[in-house]
């Protein structure tokens, strides 16, 4: 399917300058970023658990199955990674099940900046974007300049999607600023030669920035409103949880308070930002319990791959194989799908 | 194409109700004396499930008789061998929860997703926290070698059976107690499945006695000169004729009665976890819930904001049938009941407050009330005042601290209250002022058996649960050698 991009109205666009006030200086992020509502741990906690209990059967699983696929970056992030890996994974991507050509597509693959030019190649013309992890992914320890010259390299190389990571030190520390302000310079850097950085983006003028805030890192969940909303305001198109590269990755609770910051964030200046989960999820059943929350915290309207991802590598092949459990009747095995 | 959840209905065929019932007394299922019976129905279908004895006064007294004969030789068992009865019960409990779960909501209405998750867990954790006090009473702080009561007579509501059930029967087991329990008229069912466990368990005969009837069987049971102790859930109604009843007799009583609870909700509180706590507290088992925070009390500051997200909140709550395990709200549990919700519901919106509910089907059989919220609501409004037990919350504002004391404070009960707000000091402030016997932070209907469980005011006397429940089921600790 083709993915779209938003294109902001005059009166969200008028809202979001609205809101220029609270990054006007360091003071006045902070005392924003500080007055948002507090996070209940223990409560939290339990809502996400309430949405895991969900029971999707029939029809609404096999709809919850091929969703999922479609929203899947399709990943190889290892230093090992060669043109033959990622043209296999693109390929996988295309045909995410070789015995049954109605599949959806996965929705990006995701790549080493090194590696875009080979992924864009071996995709084509098949809509499936590609995505790269740039700002010196995973660890973001490296100056702007290099960072931004990563995200350049990768834009120039045709990244459909840019997966930045934050500065979490620099978080951490309390300097919301300067994560402000770096992310808007990524931001910027996404732009390609003659487009904009705020605008339609996607397949044109400037690649969607997806920003990742290793939430394993950041540990409280406080923290993580406080970024999902400092991101947001610094022009994040997608917010992500995590790198996939550390011990704690994208947990059910962290996901849906992002969730519900994208949806605060949409409904006080109606820009529309996407969610993506990532590292650790590997089930169907997993996939199906985020689906679950991404329906019942934001609706129909983020129930497609333009606003929600998974970042996972082994998810697809537990989807295919429940997707060919629905089709036969039956449960195939791990030599009936793909290895890539 | 919209991701609709396809129905996930629990299985039926896991229970298996008998066409008819008796009481059980003395280890053994027995007709009623005259041969008198009334019919179950499943409320959210209309459905007849069962029929049972309706025991008259000659049954509740072969019953205490039983119960009497019983209690010589259980209250001798060492604590020990009680703890044994009890554990073993509690393991029956668990192994048989999905057919018990099933069969809760058959009978009570409630989402199987509550029954599963919610009573069936509680049940066995109750059983297994009595077992675990029944060798070690001398340690409970109520003196060295405190002795069983006697006889209990215990009558129990119907919102939730089993549980209730499990309240009243673990801890007096504990002490040494014996009793006679009538379960609600309208849900009889798990405590006859209860009264097979105990024979599964092969608990000497006598010491648990089930009388299903009507509020004449309750009443001939609370009457009955037999009994040593009584203890009541139920509506502040009852409860009263109860306490006239045994006022000026040698009957220990406790009493769990109606709620009116005031959920408290701070500027500074935790937003989204509040929108969970309130529906939570007023949806939860259909708002059929005594300690249920039907008053919502929200700061001026963050009333509309607090507003929206609550309704936002309320319009994925899906209503509809108890066995689906996607459902959240069930069915009310009797026609009788629908039609007090109805008409408290109607008088809210004759006195002036906002009715608002979101669009939902609701099933053509059975016994249905939509989720609903009053908004504009005052002191002086009749559902401020009187409890509903149903799903309809009234919301009020308040402006400071003391102002939200003051108000929740203002009603005649005292069972629950809830506090939302970030600030541990004022958190604290504030449970010190309420006049209730539990005061939930940051959450709310949160059940624990080692956890007291008790009202104020007309909300009742006395506690159950915890070391405070044991209290209930034992003598004053004799003096040294007088036994």
């Amino acid at each position: 399917m083709p993915i779209t991009v938003p294109a902001y109205g005059k009166e969200a666009a008028g809202r979001l300058a609205s809101m220029a006030d609270v990054t006007a200086d360091d003071g006045a992020l902070r005392r924003f970023l500080h007055g948002l509502p507090g996070v209940d741990a223990v409560g939290l906690e339990a809502r996400a658990a309430t949405l895991g209990t969900r029971s999707i059967k029939t029809t609404a699983k096999a709809y919850a199955i091929d969703l999922a696929i479609s929203m899947i970056d399709l990943t190889t992030l290892e230093g090992a990674d060669t043109p033959g890996k990622v043209r296999a994974l693109c390929a996988k991507g295309v045909h995410p099940d070789p015995t049954d050509r109605t599949s959806p597509k996965v929705a990006a693959i995701c790549v080493y900046p090194d590696m875009v030019a080979t992924a864009k190649e071996a995709l084509g013309d098949s809509g499936i974007h590609v995505a790269s992890v740039a700002t010196a992914f995973p660890a973001g320890r490296a100056a702007l300049p290099v960072k931004l010259a990563d995200t350049r390299d990768a834009v120039a190389a045709g990244a459909d999607e840019i997966d930045m990571v934050i500065d979490r030190g620099a978080f951490l520390s309390g300097r919301y600023m300067d994560v402000f302000e770096e992310i808007k310079a990524v931001k910027e850097a996404c732009a390609r030669p003659g487009g904009t950085s705020r605008s339609e983006t996607g397949g044109g003028t400037a690649a969607h920035l997806k920003v990742i805030f290793e939430t394993g890192e950041l540990q409280t969940y406080d923290n993580v409103r406080r970024v999902s909303w400092l991101a947001m305001l610094a022009g994040a198109d997608f917010i992500k949880t995590s790198t996939g590269k550390v011990a704690v990755n994208a947990t059910p609770p962290v996901t849906l308070l992002m969730l519900e910051a994208v949806r605060d964030f949409h409904a006080t200046t109606g820009v529309q930002v996407g969610v993506k989960p990532a590292g650790g999820i590997r089930t169907t059943k997993d996939a199906i319990k985020y689906l679950v929350m991404v329906n019942e915290t934001l609706g129909e309207p983020w129930l497609t791959a333009d606003w929600f991802r998974f970042g996972a590598s082994s998810l697809l092949n537990d989807l295919l194989m429940q997707r060919q459990k629905l089709s036969t009747g039956r449960y195939s095995g791990p030599d009936y799908v793909t290895v890539d | 194409m919209t991701f609709d959840y396809a129905p996930a209905p629990e299985s039926r065929a896991v229970v298996d109700i008998a066409p008819s019932y008796g009481l059980f007394i003395d280890g053994e299922f027995a007709p009623a004396s005259d041969g008198k019976v009334f019919k179950t129905v499943s409320p959210s279908s209309e459905e007849v499930l069962s029929e049972v004895a309706q025991a008259s006064a000659e049954d509740v007294d072969r019953a205490v008789k039983a119960a009497r004969k019983a209690f010589e030789k259980w209250s001798a068992l060492p604590g020990a061998e009680r703890a044994k009865y009890l554990f073993r019960i509690a393991r029956i409990i668990q192994e048989r929860s999905r057919e018990l779960a099933v069969l809760e909501s058959l009978d009570n209405g409630k989402p199987i997703r509550e029954s599963r998750d919610a009573d069936l867990p509680l049940v066995a954790a109750h059983f297994f926290y009595y077992a675990g006090w029944a060798d070690k009473l001398d340690h409970a702080g109520y003196g060295a070698n405190p002795r069983p009561l006697g006889v209990a007579g215990q009558v129990i509501p119907w919102n939730f059976p089993l549980l209730m059930l499990a309240w009243k029967i673990a801890p007096a087991l504990a002490t040494g107690n014996t009793v006679v329990l009538k379960p609600a008229e309208t849900t009889p069912l798990s405590a006859l499945f209860f009264a097979d466990i105990c024979r599964q368990a092969g608990l000497p005969k006598g010491v648990v006695n089930i009388l299903t009837g009507d509020g004449s069987t309750g009443a001939s049971l609370v009457g009955h000169p037999g009994i040593d102790k009584v203890a009541f859930t139920g509506s502040t109604e009852v409860g009263k004729a109860i306490a006239r009843t045994v006022a000026g007799t040698d009957k220990k009583v406790t009493l769990e009665l109606g709620g009116k609870a005031a959920n408290i909700v701070f500027d500074d509180a935790p937003l989204d976890q509040a929108v969970e706590g309130i529906v939570n507290g007023i949806f939860f088992n259909q708002g059929h819930v005594c300690c249920a925070g039907s008053r919502l009390l929200v700061q001026e500051s963050v009333a509309d904001e607090l507003l929206d997200a609550l309704k936002r909140r309320m319009r994925t709550l899906r209503v509809g049938d108890p066995l689906d395990k996607n459902t959240d709200i069930g069915a009310i549990n009797s026609a009788e009941q629908l039609a007090r919700i109805t008409a408290l519901a109607d008088a809210g919106e004759a006195e002036g407050a906002e009715r608002w509910s979101p669009s939902c089907e609701l099933p053509s059989s059975g016994y249905w009330f939509a989720p609903t919220l009053f908004t504009g609501v005052t002191q002086a409004h009749r559902i401020a005042r009187e409890e509903i037990f149903g799903p309809v919350l009234s919301v009020l504002t308040f402006r400071t601290p003391a102002e939200a004391v003051e108000k929740a404070n203002n009603t005649p009960y005292g069972l629950s209250a809830g506090i939302w707000t970030e600030k541990g000091s004022r958190m604290l402030w504030m449970a010190n002022k309420l006049r209730a016997g539990i005061v939930w932070s940051n959450t709310f209907n949160k059940f624990d058996p080692a956890s007291p469980f008790g009202g104020y005011k007309e909300s009742g006397y006395g506690r159950e649960g915890g070391r405070h429940g044991l209290e209930a089921y034992l003598a004053p600790s004799s003096p040294e050698g007088a036994r």
